[in-house]
């Protein structure tokens, strides 16, 4: 918004050690100007850290950090163009809401501090508050300061650290409509770290899922959820049933694969590998039950089971079926209104259409991966719209 | 004010409780706490305060021996301060400097052991009260050791020309002031390693990410979050330094005298009560009057 310059953040090669721990491990990254990019991960995969070497908080051990054309690996962080909401907000206590905001203004004797504070105050939705203390704010009201603090800076780039983590699910819910609103109005680089896939899913427009402090996939949102890249981002972000067999190449369009006695086919271009050990993999949503015996449609490929654990929870009722060889498959039907409810105890064939599963690389060894225990339900609204 | 803080006795009655008896207790119950420590400085702080005060307006003219008569002596104060403002400045400007010195060794100090010891963190405190381990009397004669004229620092300083070969540490201003700072540090090293031990060092990050040069955060962050810390540091360090006259005694000399040498010789060589006690009063009075000024300025009620 202030510089002109095309202002592309590239991480480049990047590795950091604490002592003998590999924080993050040669990661390569471009988050281009202007756009939403959420850095996904379990806790300690590194991804903190990563922002914190954008932010200049920790150097890099080795690598290069560039913005634009300008070298910023080494700089401090006060001579960055960045700011951060911290995942403490870490505002000032002993400055009032307006002093706050004019924080970063006042360092680099900015004139106007009034129009631009009050400006700023309103976007946020805080326009009277100047005057209170942060210790009289609620989390909401907080979280809220910490982002106009950081906004009013116009920075290249804004990095936000769980900046939603302390708040609860609705106001969470609420806050990621309001950021995603913010960024769009702003026009600014958000680069934003979570462990939350829904939250990434929501507001990013690009996710690259972390783990070991390396990138394991990156790409829009729908991409990696409909196509993920290794079992663990399958598996991070939403659920899947993943069936460990050997693939023994391509014929026609499709990856043969042989698992538990039985043959299945996924077209080539869901296919990460075309021989050796593989998972198969299908999402809970993509499976669907009808009652032994009973016509699969033309074209689905099916496995037979019992059904152990039924739950119903109003958008989907969520099954558990064992297969033959004792894997538990979890299977979300949607609910249309005309399915039945099947019992415990019924006996099944699970079909899924091939182009809906997918084919990752396994280490050999390595048996099926799937989620027995069915997870909380906002996991699955999350991942069902 | 923090540091003489008043016990808030505020009785909770249990409402709607039938138990009146219960409720009685539980109201005279803070009172009764507080029975011992009252009794206490009503005796040995109260009583002996109001004697001081009858002290400093007996007649003069009377003796130890003979006793001395009530007239209401107001003049005792305007003579006391004829006789020793010398001392009565000196006093002020050596604390005062010695107050500066102390923030300038006691600040770092503090806020290396709070910010960046680590596992050292304890050691270091130890350090810092470890010379209370030995009394006052005792580390002040160590100093008139230390800096005395065929001691090795004072060689050691003519060696390099520091010092004039007839120049000399003991007996100066210089040794007083030194020897109140080293004195009085723990005492402001203390509180101000608690305030800055409390300090977040997240918002410290939070400045230099919004354009905070390491000095500016210094004085835009650091500084302010320490001022509870810092004030209850140099009052304590300050107000016995003003009254303090063992360091004056025993490092200085006649020239360096402070009021408290003046009131210890009223008392015990000079048999002149009244001025001493007079004297006495004056430096309460005035301690008073700087330490309201110095707190409402820095507004630590706010901070606190």
């Amino acid at each position: 918004m202030t510089t002109p310059e095309t202002g592309d953040l590239r991480i480049t090669n990047v590795t950091k050690r604490f002592g003998e721990f590999t924080a993050v491990d040669d990661l390569t990254l471009t988050v281009p100007q202007g756009a939403f990019f959420a850095l996904l991960g379990a806790s300690g995969c590194g991804k903190t850290t990563t922002l914190r070497m954008v932010a200049g908080l920790e150097e890099p051990t080795t690598g290069e950090i560039r913005l634009g054309d300008r070298d910023i690996t080494r700089l401090r962080p006060y001579q960055r163009p960045v700011n951060t909401v911290f995942q403490s907000y870490a505002l000032f206590p002993h400055l009032d809401v307006f002093e706050n905001v004019a924080f970063g203004l006042r360092r680099r004797k900015q004139r106007e501090v009034k129009g631009q504070v009050d400006q700023m105050l309103d976007l946020v939705q805080l326009g009277g508050f100047g005057k209170r203390r942060p210790a009289e704010l609620s989390g909401g009201q907080q979280q809220r300061v910490a982002l106009a603090r950081a906004l009013i800076n116009h920075p290249q780039v804004l990095l936000l650290d769980e900046p939603l983590g302390a708040l609860d699910l609705k106001l969470r819910r609420q806050m990621q409509i309001e950021l995603k609103r913010i960024q769009t109005e702003v026009g600014i680089t958000f680069v934003h770290v979570t462990h939350d896939q829904e939250e990434a899913m929501t507001m990013a427009d690009t996710v690259a899922v972390m783990n070991a402090g390396k990138i394991e996939q990156l790409g829009r949102p729908a991409e990696i959820y409909e196509y993920p890249a290794t079992a663990f981002v399958a598996n991070f972000l939403g659920q899947s049933n993943l069936l460990a067999g050997e693939a023994a190449g391509q014929q026609g369009s499709d990856v043969l694969v042989g698992a538990y006695e039985q043959r299945f086919a996924v077209p080539a271009a869901r296919s990460r590998t075309q021989r050796g050990p593989v998972f198969l993999g299908v999402r809970p949503e993509k499976l669907a039950l009808v009652a032994a015996g009973a016509a699969v449609p033309a074209g689905h490929q099916s496995v037979a089971g019992v059904v152990t654990d039924s739950s119903y929870v109003g958008v989907s009722t969520q099954y558990l079926v064992r297969t033959g060889w004792g894997t538990e498959l979890a299977v979300f039907a949607p609910n249309g209104g005309d399915a039945a409810q099947l019992a415990v105890g019924s006996e099944v064939t699970a079909h899924w259409n091939p182009q809906h599963a997918f084919l990752l690389e396994r280490a050999p060894g390595e048996g099926d991966q799937t989620t027995p225990l069915l997870d909380s339900p906002d996991t699955v609204v999350g991942v069902g719209s | 004010m923090s540091l003489l803080t008043g016990v808030g006795a505020r009785p909770v009655g249990a409402p709607g409780s039938d138990k009146a008896e219960r409720r009685d207790r539980r109201r005279w119950l803070p009172y009764l706490l507080l029975l011992p420590g009252a009794a206490w400085l009503f005796l040995f702080f109260v009583v002996p305060t109001i004697q001081l005060g009858a002290t400093s307006l007996y007649d003069p003219s009377g003796s130890v021996t003979a006793g001395y008569a009530m007239t209401w002596e107001f003049s005792n104060y305007p003579d006391a301060i004829a006789y020793a403002w010398p001392q009565i400045l000196r006093s002020f400007s050596y604390a005062a400097i010695a107050t500066v010195i102390g923030i300038v060794i006691g600040y770092p100090l503090a806020y290396a052991i709070a910010q960046k010891a680590g596992r050292w963190k304890n050691l270091l405190l130890v350090c810092v009260v470890a010379p209370m381990f030995t009394s006052f009397l005792v580390r002040t004669l160590a100093w008139k050791t230390i800096l005395s004229d065929n001691g090795w620092l004072v060689g050691f300083l003519r060696d390099i020309g520091l010092l004039g070969d007839d120049g000399r540490l003991l007996a100066t201003p210089a040794a007083v002031i030194l020897g109140l700072t080293y004195n009085f540090l723990p005492f402001l090293v203390l509180p101000l390693y608690a305030s800055l031990e409390r300090l977040d060092y997240r918002l410290i990050e939070a400045a230099g990410d919004l354009y905070a040069s390491p000095t500016r955060t210094f004085f835009k962050v650091t500084l302010p979050l320490s001022m509870p810390g810092l004030v209850a540091g140099t009052l304590l360090f300050f107000i016995p330094a003003v009254g303090d006259y063992i360091n004056a005694a025993l490092l200085g000399n006649t020239n360096t005298n402070m009021v408290g040498n003046v009131v210890n010789s009223a008392f015990l060589s000079r048999q002149e009560p009244p001025q001493g006690a007079a004297l006495s009063f004056l430096l309460m009075a005035i301690i008073l009057a700087i330490v309201f000024a110095y707190v409402r300025r820095s507004g630590t009620d706010e901070v606190v």
